[in-house]
């Protein structure tokens, strides 16, 4: 156990949950304050969303800020370092913290049982795609901005050889340039938002952008050298074709996502890319008591200066706070890892990650403001548009449905029961039985954080093994010290 | 390279890719039946189960996750 053998006898437990930005800054931050620092993280290899890679696949240009990563990395052989690991329960309970875990091959009946026990723990759990529905949506070659960066950047693969990007939020256009790289033309990129919206968002102050901005030029660079068009104000309202995506109806969309009557018009493409902003993905701090605030358009958990949770050794940092982008996750895990170790908001190693907070935090205001979900979106629905993908239930069902509350109308309808646990669905049928004027909210809970066979929690269930894997080991060591890294 | 049969059709993929990248590669979007229409990859992370194959026996493992081991036998599945 080399994270035991780094730190000091008494030293402060710490474990970390999610190896993305978040969850990388807050290892380094906590080895910085001497803790003995344990990280998880399910994926096959560390990096998150945003660094996503493997090392013969992906081409170096769909890569940002990789010396920072190398950085992050490289602290890491003072740690113990768990990958392919997911965490299916967790616990905090009399200033103990307990996290369970299965390690292996993804969804693999070999899997060996890891337990963790720790003093404080970090929950960097990212977000994934909030992708809206469309009519058509369940073809073949339709998927969300998110995996057609993940294929493009994990695999080297594009779904299609022509594809229509639709949706809101700059992240459409790393993914458009993305996919022209790796081989799919990209027809063009609608955004939902108008100019008015954008304007009153993020154009005015660029600067805020901060970090963000160079990717961003980058981006656009990208976009013109490619002649991809990028318009605003406009969307996929419907996908076509009958065994898989022949083309896509755009609209042009009010203010308020709105399909404009008459401004239909159709664009033959063979793939789409949906993507209409980011769900955290609440469950694990849920499931260890966190607070969570907000509405039906965005519920994250609530954390104080410390990025402390309401939960007493229970920190939080990254998307699961609110959608900042990479930057606002770095620095926030920087803060979340030092202060779970027990260090202090006045040491100066701070000053760096909490100025970059701070900054962050109003550009993801601005964000939300230019780019958030409007409701006239369902408006481009039609009574048997399929909702929850799992179990088929069509708008109409779950509208019928509305006056009921949210359980039993899940139990009559089956949305969001299915095997992805509304994570899927459950802000739009949230938005439908609202919409109807049933009241909805309540699809962040889940008895399982992650997926992991019956027969393993069973087996867990009787006398609970712990057993220590080998902890991957990250050798290359980091070279220059920007700012905010937190040694 | 490595090689996987898919329904016992031999493909070819890259050494690292997942059973999805590989399944792409070979030119396939969808290789679940489900009661609205075949499915393939949608979120790409994990997340949302639309992908899901039989892998050397063992249903329900998620092709977007699980790196491809030369030899697998993956096996089409139909779900309601
Ligand atoms: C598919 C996708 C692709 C994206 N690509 C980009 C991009 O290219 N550029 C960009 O600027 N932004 C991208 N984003 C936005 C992204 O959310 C942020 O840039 C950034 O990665 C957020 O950092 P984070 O540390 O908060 O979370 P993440 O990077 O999402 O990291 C969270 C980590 O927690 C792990 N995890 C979650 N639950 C469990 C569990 N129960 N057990 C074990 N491990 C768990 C996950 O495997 C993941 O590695 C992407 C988002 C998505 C969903």
């Amino acid at each position: 156990m080399t994270g035991a053998a780094a730190a000091g006898a008494g030293a402060r437990r710490v474990a970390i949950l999610g190896g993305g930005p978040a969850g990388l800054a807050a290892a380094q931050a906590a080895l910085a304050a001497g803790a003995e620092v344990t990280l998880l993280d399910e994926g096959g290899r560390l990096g998150g969303q945003y660094w996503r890679h493997h090392e013969q696949l992906t081409d170096r240009r769909l890569q940002h800020g990789w010396a920072r990563f190398e950085r992050l990395k490289g602290v890491l052989d003072r740690a113990e370092v768990h990958t392919g690991a997911s965490v299916w329960s967790a616990e905090a309970s009399d200033g103990v913290v307990r996290l369970r875990a299965v390690v292996g091959p993804a969804d693999a009946t070999s899997r060996t049982a890891l337990e963790i026990e720790a003093d404080a723990v970090v929950v960097a759990t990212g977000a994934h795609d909030l992708a809206l529905p469309v009519p058509g949506w369940t073809l073949p070659g339709v998927t969300t901005a998110g995996a057609a960066q993940a294929l493009a950047k994990r695999d080297g693969v594009t779904v299609g050889r022509r594809t229509v990007v639709s949706g809101a939020g700059p992240f459409l256009l790393p993914v458009a340039q993305s996919l022209a790289i790796a081989g799919s033309e990209v027809v063009g990129v609608h955004e939902a938002s108008r100019i008015g919206g954008l304007a009153a968002g993020w154009l005015p102050r660029p600067w805020q952008l901060a970090g963000k901005a160079g990717e961003l030029v980058e981006y656009v660079g990208a976009l013109a050298r490619h002649r991809i068009p990028y318009r605003i104000g406009s969307g996929v309202v419907r996908v076509l074709g009958t065994d898989r995506v022949e083309g896509v109806v755009i609209a042009a969309l009010d203010a308020d996502w709105r399909p404009v009557p008459g401004s239909e018009r159709e664009v033959a493409c063979d793939s789409v890319a949906l993507g209409h902003g980011f769900t955290p993905r609440l469950e694990v701090a849920i499931a260890l008591g966190a607070a969570i605030e907000g509405d039906r358009r965005g519920r994250f958990v609530v954390v104080d200066d410390t990025q402390r949770t309401s939960v007493s050794g229970v920190y939080a940092a990254g998307e699961i706070t609110g959608i900042g982008g990479a930057d606002a996750a770095l620095a926030e895990g920087a803060v979340a890892g030092f202060m779970a170790a027990g260090g202090s908001l006045d040491d100066d190693r701070m000053r760096g990650p909490l100025a970059v907070r701070r900054r962050m935090g109003a550009f993801a205001a601005r964000l939300e403001r230019a780019h958030g979900i409007r409701p006239g979106w369902t408006s481009w629905l039609a009574d048997d548009t399929v909702i929850c993908r799992c179990e088929n239930v069509t708008r109409r069902t779950i509208a019928d449905r509305a006056d009921a509350p949210l359980r039993a109308m899940k139990l009559a309808t089956r949305a969001g029961l299915g095997a992805c646990q509304g994570r899927t669905c459950g802000r739009a049928v949230e938005a439908i039985v609202a919409e109807a004027g049933g009241s909805p909210e309540g699809f962040d809970r889940r008895p399982v954080l992650a997926p992991v066979r019956l027969g393993e929690v069973a087996a867990l269930g009787r006398g609970s093994t712990v057993v220590d894997t080998e902890p991957a080991r990250c050798d290359d060591a980091g070279t220059t010290v920007a700012a905010v890294d937190v040694q | 390279m490595i090689r996987i049969t898919v329904d016992a059709e031999p493909l070819e993929g890259r050494d690292g890719q997942t059973i999805a990248g590989v399944l792409i590669g070979a030119g396939r979007t969808a290789w679940r039946s489900a009661q609205t229409g075949d499915r393939g990859v949608f979120c790409g992370i994990g997340v949302c189960h639309d992908c899901l194959v039989t892998v050397n026996g063992v249903e329900g493992v998620r092709a977007c996750q699980r790196e491809a081991v030369d030899g697998d036998r993956v096996e089409r599945e139909v779900r309601a």
